[in-house]
């Protein structure tokens, strides 16, 4: 029953139940799927708050730096993993001293700024990895992403990151709501608005970097913003918005893995390319669902004032 | 005037004591914005069930004065005194509104929460699922959230996106958000501000209302007191550095408003009682950026 034998060329049956069972006699694909289920999770819940405030472009940019982050840690023989974490926190340090006029998101002279940073870490990451050998697979995997080669150790460094991730959030969160939402007024109830966005750039940092190292560093946003924002377009209650952006960063992850076992395809491309049909399924769907909406509503005030008052 | 209009109100519990208790208290105040003097010697009393306006040309402190009851912005002299405390000791006893805001139309939040982040937006913690079911405390919570938002009338629209409102109903709800804490003093920085005519005559009927039945004081900065001018129990007029108070018909005439500009000021009163000043520095300057809708 158990489609194990195609070692080096795996092969779809009409199987599923066999298919997926045969997926979990290989350590190397359970360290992945579990890697992918734990990003997927994390990415899901912080990326909902990064889309609500605006800041998917900083999200790149902290996953961006991982690159050389990676292969610079690589180059001195330390942990790759190591790597991502530093220069995405270190980088955060970094925007987060940037003077804002107190409003966060894209538009503000940060993203000039942070934009800069961009650059420069890209251009580092390149000379790291010609550095360390040739511009080869291995900076290839870094920006593109890879789920080979996931050790059990590496999973359970992001397992602890995450869980300590999400409980520093779950002790904020509704003040970190508060403070994205209506900034003027959680200030006047004594919320510091400053230091709650600090804390959360740090922990879009350690988010950015974990995610990097499935779907790569240029991909983070196929399960960083992707199903955050699917999951905004779908619904506005909070709560629901939460559990829909974990449920399709999961399958997401589930999916592309499944796939990238069977079929040749690089894993960040499957990982963006699914990401991205859910979201315009979605998005035209909502679309379509909200335009007729309107012309409910608007028929309604047309009916209800045939003069219009203005001021 | 200080023996004004004393609403008894449903202000009973907390500390600061019996209804017609001066809420807001300002003597000999001065403030400072960037070393520069806004204004000075201000002498003020609000009391429980008021409804004062602060009136006013652009760059007079009219904002800076609800900052200075905040305790976001220092007095640099003189003394205050805000529901029995100094400023910023009594944070969740005020209902703050801030000027000019109206929410980015993608941003993916409903009314409801917007609101419910009034009663516990500052509480450590998520809020678990299901918690209604076991605490009387959630449920009290969400119980009033309804209720706020019932009494600014905002129920049919306050489950969709905020960002899809009016600017109307925005206000509504930031009104209803104000109140949801229960506060004793609502602060209101110019909510009339870019709405429609129908619309300031429903917001303030709403705003005297609310002052009255829930006995809460409520200071309301203004551009244009006229849509108010029926409601006011008092006027906290700024200009040139100093401020005069009273019932809205001794402080908006001629004399005295001549007298804190400095320069003959002529206050006139149209057939259906508004008030229309003349000759002050009020009138729009080219620097008088008002948004429009």
């Amino acid at each position: 029953m158990i489609a194990g034998t195609g070692t080096l060329e795996p092969e779809l049956t009409w199987n599923l139940v066999a298919d997926v069972r045969a997926l979990f006699t290989y350590p190397f694909m359970v360290d992945a799927l579990q890697a992918g289920t734990i990003v997927a999770v994390l990415g899901g819940v912080i990326g909902w708050f990064t889309v609500l405030r605006r800041q998917a472009f900083t999200a790149h940019t902290l996953a961006v730096v991982g690159f050389p982050g990676a292969a610079g840690a690589i180059l001195v023989g330390v942990s790759a993993t190591a790597g991502f974490f530093a220069f995405a926190v270190a980088a955060a340090v970094v925007i987060g001293l940037i003077p804002s006029s107190g409003r966060v998101g894209y538009a503000t002279t940060e993203s000039a700024l942070t934009g800069t940073v961009q650059a420069t870490a890209l251009a580092l990451g390149f000379v790291f990895s010609s550095l360390y050998g040739g511009f080869s697979s291995g900076a290839g995997a870094l920006l593109f992403g890879s789920f080979l080669g996931i050790t059990p150790e590496q999973v359970r460094v992001l397992l602890g990151v995450a869980v300590a991730a999400l409980a520093v959030l779950a002790v904020l969160a509704r003040r970190l709501l508060f403070a994205t939402v209506d900034p003027a007024v959680a200030a006047a109830r004594g919320i510091r608005v400053r230091a709650t966005s600090l804390v959360f750039l740090l922990l879009l940092a350690v988010t950015a970097a974990e995610v990097a190292q499935i779907t790569g560093t240029l991909l983070v946003f196929a399960l960083l913003i992707v199903p955050a924002a699917t999951a905004q377009a779908m619904t506005a209650r909070p709560v629901l918005g939460l559990g829909l952006a974990v449920a399709v960063g999961l399958l997401v992850s589930w999916v592309s893995l499944f796939v990238a076992y069977y079929e040749p395809y690089p894993i960040g491309f499957l990982l963006t390319s699914l990401a991205f049909a859910v979201y315009v399924v979605v998005a035209l769907s909502q679309r379509q669902a909200r335009t007729a909406t309107l012309r409910r509503v608007l028929d309604l005030r047309r009916s209800e004032a045939p003069a219009g008052t203005g001021g | 005037m200080t023996d004004g209009r004393t609403s008894s109100g449903t202000a009973a519990a907390g500390t600061a004591g019996a209804a017609g208790a001066a809420v807001v208290e300002l003597r000999s105040a001065t403030a400072r914005l960037d070393g520069r003097p806004v204004w000075s010697d201000v002498d003020i009393t609000v009391r429980a069930g008021e409804f004062a306006a602060v009136l006013g040309p652009n760059g007079a402190g009219k904002s800076t004065m609800l900052k200075a009851i905040l305790g976001l912005v220092p007095l640099s002299a003189g003394t205050a005194r805000i529901v029995g405390s100094p400023p910023g000791h009594t944070r969740g006893l005020i209902g703050y509104l801030p000027q000019r805001r109206s929410f980015d139309a993608e941003l993916r939040i409903r009314g409801v929460d917007l609101v419910r982040l009034g009663v516990d937006g500052d509480r450590w913690g998520v809020p678990l699922p299901g918690a209604e079911r076991i605490s009387a405390r959630a449920r009290a919570r969400s119980a009033r959230v309804d209720e706020v938002i019932d009494l600014v009338g905002a129920t049919s629209y306050a489950r969709r996106p905020i960002g899809e409102l009016s600017g109307g109903e925005q206000q509504r709800l930031l009104i209803a958000q104000a109140l949801a804490s229960r506060p004793r003093l609502l602060l209101l920085d110019e909510p009339l501000e870019s709405l429609d005519l129908p619309n300031q005559a429903a917001v303030a009927a709403l705003v005297s209302r609310i002052c009255r039945t829930e006995g809460v004081a409520v200071v309301m900065v203004a551009h244009d007191v006229n849509p108010i001018l029926g409601y006011l129990d008092q006027v906290i007029y700024l200009a040139g550095g100093r401020a005069a108070c009273g019932p809205p018909r001794e402080v908006i005439t001629s004399e005295t408003l001549s007298r804190l500009y400095r320069t003959p000021v002529e206050v006139l009163s149209a057939s259906d009682g508004r008030l229309v000043v003349v000759g002050a520095a009020e009138s729009p300057t080219p620097s008088d950026h008002r948004h429009h809708p």
